[in-house]
This record gives structure tokens, sequence and C-alpha cells, in this order.
């Protein structure tokens, strides 16, 4: 039915297959739009967020889903950059992957601002001094750049790729990607740190409030290191659920174990850097405020000490050893482990770093507040997972993203 | 975003703030263009982008 | 004209917690003044708007010794280091500004497009969003307020120090031929209505200003003072548990305050 579409040399699940799955997925994404249309029609009454949470679920939610996308940016740099040319059997997923992410958040936030209609005051009334607005400038300008980087891939298709224009243009693109990659990184830098800065600033929230250099918090640097480190151990990780989905390997081992590789390195020189961040935020900066590390982890039904260890020592130190030593990215458990735990650690931060600042009282006299999300915010928050989904069963079906495809699976 | 709206100020925050923005967006931009005016002229046989090979790129 | 009549205002307030009762008439006063809405059900406070909030605080020991305080809290209009105030200066689209002029932090209801990082930056929780469109019982609405713009859904606001009120006073000044308004032209609501006169409110740099010597009150202190928020709200207590209270200390810190 669809047979023209899909790309040469390469085999597919039958199209009824392929529609059932899109319309499963289709189904928990309607949810998920009508969630969205409550919340944009009704107003945010319908979240479970309040005035102690002003920042709750979706601001995780974007938060992570940047970080996570954070793949894109990091293999195009080491890619166009470095010159890590064995990535190139990887970074269209990375691209498609960042794409989703970007795309996602965008969304996110045009549900979680009160008034939608007025989102591009960000933009016209800019204050060049809230991190929030280096966040919209740079989130928008990198997803541009994203858009460029997939619509190649698209123009790839096999019946779009015969229009001359479309086949010329697209190989035009690919010849200059490395000026787009830059860009990319350049901005990524940027918007990653400044998302990092968005709690590091607050300094009415000792919690969250990192000191830092010239305007930087700590966080900002944190950030942007940690959604280098992990954001491709979130393209490791989707890489392998397609393959598991797909029933055939789509990567071969050495690109794999090649960003595993310097994944490793980068959460590992990543989480000596936040050990020391939150040693010295423990005993200087807190207390400087009145506060003991203990305060902010006591007297609460949820937020304790070990929340922090499985931060830091389960999701991040463990990954990054498994990830540094041979051994440890051979074993396709112990690789998949470690990529899970450093997608978990990378999302757990980013929680904590939203939602923890907001529950800690600040105010002696005040107390914890938890915090639970309605099903609206929830259904808004997977419909981007189900988007996605749709987005790469579509890509992988019509799009040549993964180049080893056709060698690792040939056809009779 | 531009330096005709009320509270635009010229100081130097602004400067290199808004200087970063628009670099972003004009290197983006050109890139951009340099490949639509270039997949024109390589469709209508100009130059001499035409043949290549598919494998090369990726 | 003397010269501290030339110094720019700041505004600010100081407030007497041993005077204090609790009654909330500083409350009603405000949320009429200016015109903030309510709920139909207003049991959970998490989501309803007050902008000037009355907390009680206790000591927390048993009987004989147990003791309770009222704290009224407005917006702090923090000053920080000149004027960095920590919602003005995370605001993404300069919908809250600070005032040199005045050292007033003001909100923009029209610009507000609902982000809420202000709230999150704000350790007094003196910001409040609205979830719900302002609906008012039938006939009330004609009873508004009609020097203050009500607010839309999904925009934050807070305290303003009836800012409008100093824009009257400014305005009658004017029409007076007088360049100064004098310290009883401009009081806000909460401070007319307190009935044990807790509240005084003025510029505090200005010496003719009542508020001015109080905040020298050795008892004074303002809420959180050690995260650098500069507020310009005071408190007086004689009791040192309440103003021990006002900001929080390592155990020891504690310790060698209280022996």
């Amino acid at each position: 039915m669809d047979s023209a579409l899909i790309p040469e040399g390469v085999k597919r699940c039958s199209p009824a297959k392929f529609l059932i799955f899109l319309g499963v997925v289709g189904a928990v994404l309607l949810w998920g739009v009508f969630a969205m249309l409550l919340c944009w029609i009704k107003g945010l009454n319908q979240t479970n967020m309040n005035d102690y949470y002003g920042f709750a679920l979706w601001i995780w939610a974007d938060l992570a889903v940047i970080a996570l996308g954070g793949g894109a940016f990091f293999t195009g740099f080491l890619r166009y950059i470095i010159g890590k040319d064995e990535l190139k059997n990887i970074i269209n997923y990375a691209v498609l992957i960042g794409f989703i992410c970007y795309s996602s958040a965008l969304l996110i936030l045009a549900i979680d601002i009160g008034q939608p209609l007025r989102g591009w005051f960000i933009f016209w009334h800019a204050n060049v001094h809230s991190m929030l607005t280096e966040v919209a400038f740079c989130l928008s300008c990198y997803f541009g750049v994203l858009t460029i980087e997939y619509l190649p891939l698209i123009l790839e298709n096999r019946q779009l790729d015969r229009v001359p224009f479309f086949h010329n243009l697209s190989h035009n693109m690919h010849e200059i990607m490395a000026v787009f990659a830059a860009t990319g990184a350049f901005l990524s830098f940027f918007h990653q740190g400044s998302l990092g800065g968005v709690s590091g600033v607050l300094f009415g929230r000792p919690f969250g409030y990192r000191e830092g250099v010239f305007i930087w918090p700590w966080t900002f640097f944190l950030f942007t290191w940690s959604a280098a480190a992990c954001g491709p151990c979130f393209t490791i990780l989707i890489t392998k659920i397609t393959e598991k989905v797909t029933q055939k390997k789509l990567v071969k081992d050495n690109v794999i174990e090649l960003l595993a590789k310097i994944s490793g390195w980068m959460l590992a020189t990543y989480i000596i850097a936040k050990i020391l961040d939150t040693w010295y935020w423990a005993s200087v900066t807190a207390p400087s405020k009145g506060f003991w590390l203990l305060d902010f982890y006591s007297n609460n039904p949820f937020y304790g000490p070990w929340i922090l260890v499985l931060e830091v020592i389960i999701c991040g130190v463990l990954p990054a050893l498994i990830l540094i030593t041979e051994s440890g990215r051979k074993s396709k458990t112990a690789l998949l482990l470690a990529v899970i735990l450093a997608v978990i650690g990378v999302s757990l931060n980013r929680w904590v770093m939203v939602l923890q600042v907001m529950a800690v009282p600040v105010m002696p006299f005040d107390s914890w507040y938890m915090y639970f999300p309605s099903w609206q915010e929830i259904a808004t928050t997977v419909l981007p997972v189900a988007y996605g989904v749709i987005l790469i069963g579509l890509s992988h079906r019509y799009l040549p993203i993964f180049p080893q495809e056709k060698e690792l699976n040939p056809i009779d | 975003m531009f330096p005709f709206i009320f509270e635009w100020v010229w100081d130097m925050s602004h400067i290199v703030f808004m200087g970063g923005l628009w670099y972003a967006l004009t290197i983006i931009g050109l890139g951009m263009t340099y490949c639509l005016i270039k997949a024109i002229a390589d469709t209508a046989g100009i130059g001499s982008g035409g043949h290549h090979h598919h494998d090369d790129h990726h | 004209m003397n010269k501290e009549h030339n110094k720019a205002k700041k505004f600010g307030m100081v407030i007497d917690l041993d005077k204090c009762t609790g009654c909330g008439s500083c409350m009603v006063a405000c949320m009429a003044e200016n015109n903030v809405p309510f709920k139909a059900d207003e049991t959970n406070k998490l989501d309803s708007i007050t902008w000037m909030r009355v907390y009680k605080l206790t000591n927390g020991k048993s009987f004989p010794d147990a003791d309770f305080c009222y704290l009224p809290r407005p917006c702090m209009h923090c000053e920080g280091e000149h004027g960095h105030s920590p919602c003005v200066s995370v605001c993404p689209a300069t919908a809250t500004d600070y005032s040199h002029e005045t050292g007033i932090v003001s909100q923009i209801y029209t610009r507000c497009f609902g982000c809420r990082y202000c709230m999150a930056a704000c350790p007094y929780h003196a910001r409040y969003f609205n979830w719900w469109d302002p609906v008012w019982p039938e006939g009330m609405e004609k009873s508004l307020n009609p020097n203050v713009s009500v607010r839309m859904r999904g925009i934050v606001e807070k305290c303003s120090f009836c800012y409008h009120r100093y824009q009257l006073a400014k305005e009658k000044a004017y029409y007076e031929d007088r360049r100064e308004i004098e310290e009883q032209e401009y009081q806000t609501a909460c401070t007319q209505a307190c009935p044990a006169g807790a509240i005084t409110f003025g510029d505090l740099n200005n010496p003719e200003h009542a508020v001015h010597e109080l905040k020298k009150n050795p008892n004074a202190f303002r809420l959180l003072e050690r995260l650098g928020t500069n507020p310009k709200v005071y408190y007086i207590s004689s009791r040192e548990w309440v103003r021990l209270a006002g900001d929080n200390y390592l155990r020891q810190e504690g310790k060698s305050e209280k022996n």
C-alpha cells in the first residue's frame, strides 16, 4: 500500500500493523490533546498547581526533555566540529529525538503559561536579565536549527528525493550542516545553561540558589554539562528501544560504544563537579542563609536524603563508572543499565531543581506542601511522548534514518 | 527585541544579549538562503552541483 | 524645600506585632480596596488570592510557656541590591518593575503572560496567580473600586502598596500647586483599617514620616533579611522568639542569640 514511500532495501511491517500502532498511540495523543484544550479553554485551574507550586510537572517536563534532547547538539558537535566520523550513523536519530524533545518543550510551555496568546511578549518585551528570556530565545532559535537539521532527512524520502529541487536542497543543506551544527551548539550551551540558571539565580530560594561567575550561577554550567552527558545516553536508550521494537539491529556496536564512552567521561566529570557544587552549597552557601543541608531533606513525607543519594551516587557515579570502563560498555546489560540510570539521574536532577525548590519552606513559620499533578497535567505531559512515538514511527518507516540498517539487515 | 520598542535600552547587557541573538539568527538565515539559492541554481542547471552520489553524506 | 524631600522616596511599612490582634481587618480592607477576586469556596488557601495575609506564629512551647503572634504579610517590595529584587530580575517580559522613585515593585497586568517565574522567586509567597476568571457575586461588581483595574485569569498579581492612592494624592497635590504630598495623604488601605494601629506606613527616607524613626527601633526586624532581599516592610516585637522567627538560623546560631 505504502511501499513506494518506504526506503529501498529495507523491510518494514505491514501497513495494517503500522496502522494499529498509529491508532493505539494516536488514542493516547488525543487524550493529551483533550487535556490540552481543557487547559487552554478553562485555564490553569485544571491543574493541581497552586501559589506554592507556580512551577510544577510541566516545567520539570520542559527541563527534562531539553536535557534529554541534548543528545542532538552534543552528537552534532562531536560529529561536525570535533570530527568523530563514526557518529554519522547515529546523528540522524539524535537529531530526530532532539527535534521531538524541543518541539515538545515548546508545546508544554505554550500550555503552561497563563495567557498563551501573550506568549510572544517574552520576545517583544524581553528582559535580558531574566534566565527565562535567554531560554525562550535560544530554545526557539535552536528549534529552528533542529528543523533545518531534520528537513534534509524528510527530503530524502524516496519519493521526495525524486524531485530535483528537493534533492539539491537536501544535498546543499548537508554540505553546510557543520555551520548549522556549530550554531546549534552555541545556542544549546546558552539555553541548557540558562535553564540551570532558572533556579540558580533565585536568591530568595536557598535550596536552588548557587553562587557562580559573573551573571551565571554554577547550575548554569552543570546543566549544560549534564545535558551533554546524559542527552547521548537518551539517544542510545531510544535507539536500543527502537531496535527492540523493530526486532533488528540498526546501529553498529562500535558507534554506540564510542558515544557511550564520550558520554561516560562527560558524566564522570559532571558528577565530580556536581559533588563539589553540592558540597560547597551545603557547607557555605546554604548555611550563610541559615539553612543546614538536612533542613532541605526533613520534616516532609517525600523529599528525604535518599533523593540526593539516588541522584548523585546511584544515577550519577554508577553509570559513569560503567560507561568509562570498556567491559562496562561491551556488556549489553551493563550498558543498558547505565544509560537508563543516567536518564533517570538527569531527570531527577531537573525534578529536584524545580519541584523541591518550590517545596522547601523558606519563611520559618511556613510549612512543606506536597504536590501531585492532576490528570490534565499528566495527560498533557504524556501527549508529547505519544507525539514523539508517532513521529519516530513515521520517520523510521519512511525516511532513511539509520544509514547502517541495510548493511546490518540484508534482504534476501 | 527591537530598538523601537519603548523599553529598549542601549546598555551592555542588551548589546551582548541581542548581539548574540542576531548573530545566531543571521548565520541561520544566511545559511538557509545559501542552500535555497544554490538548490534553485542546481535545479536550473547553473553551476556544477548536479551529480553526486547519495552516500557521500549522512 | 529641604534637601531630604528631593531624595528618592522609599515607601515602606512598620508593623508592630505586639499590637496586632490577628483580626484580619487589613486583609478585608485590602481585598475590597484592590478588587481582589475570591472563589465561591475559599477553603483551599493554596490558590486563593490574599495580597495581605495574616500568618499565625507559635513558639511551639506548651502551657504555661505557650505564646503566639499574628504576622501580617503584604508584599515586601524588596529592594535587593540597587533594585535587584528577587521577582523583578527574573520576569522575562518586564511585566514587574522596581521604581527607584518610590521603591514600589509594580505589576503590569496587561504585560504579564503568566509564566509564574516571579512566584517561584518570591520567598514570601506574596505573589498570587489568577487560577480562575475573576467573578463577583451578582451586584457586587457595582461596588468595585473604580481606581483599581481588575485582573484577568492567567496572570500574577500582588500588593501594590495601594499605588493608586499615591497617584490620587499626587494629582490632588498638583492641583493644589504643591510638589510634595503629606504623610497622611498617602496611606494604604490596610494601614487605615487596622483597629489596633499596628501598621504605620510612609516614606522610609523622609525623617518627618513616622516610619523613619520606627524602623530604627532596636526590636525592629525584617523577614528573611539573610537572603539579601532587602525588604521595605519592618516588624517590631518585644518578644525575642518572634524576632527570631523572622529569619532562619543554624542551630548553634539560634542558641547563641537566645543566650
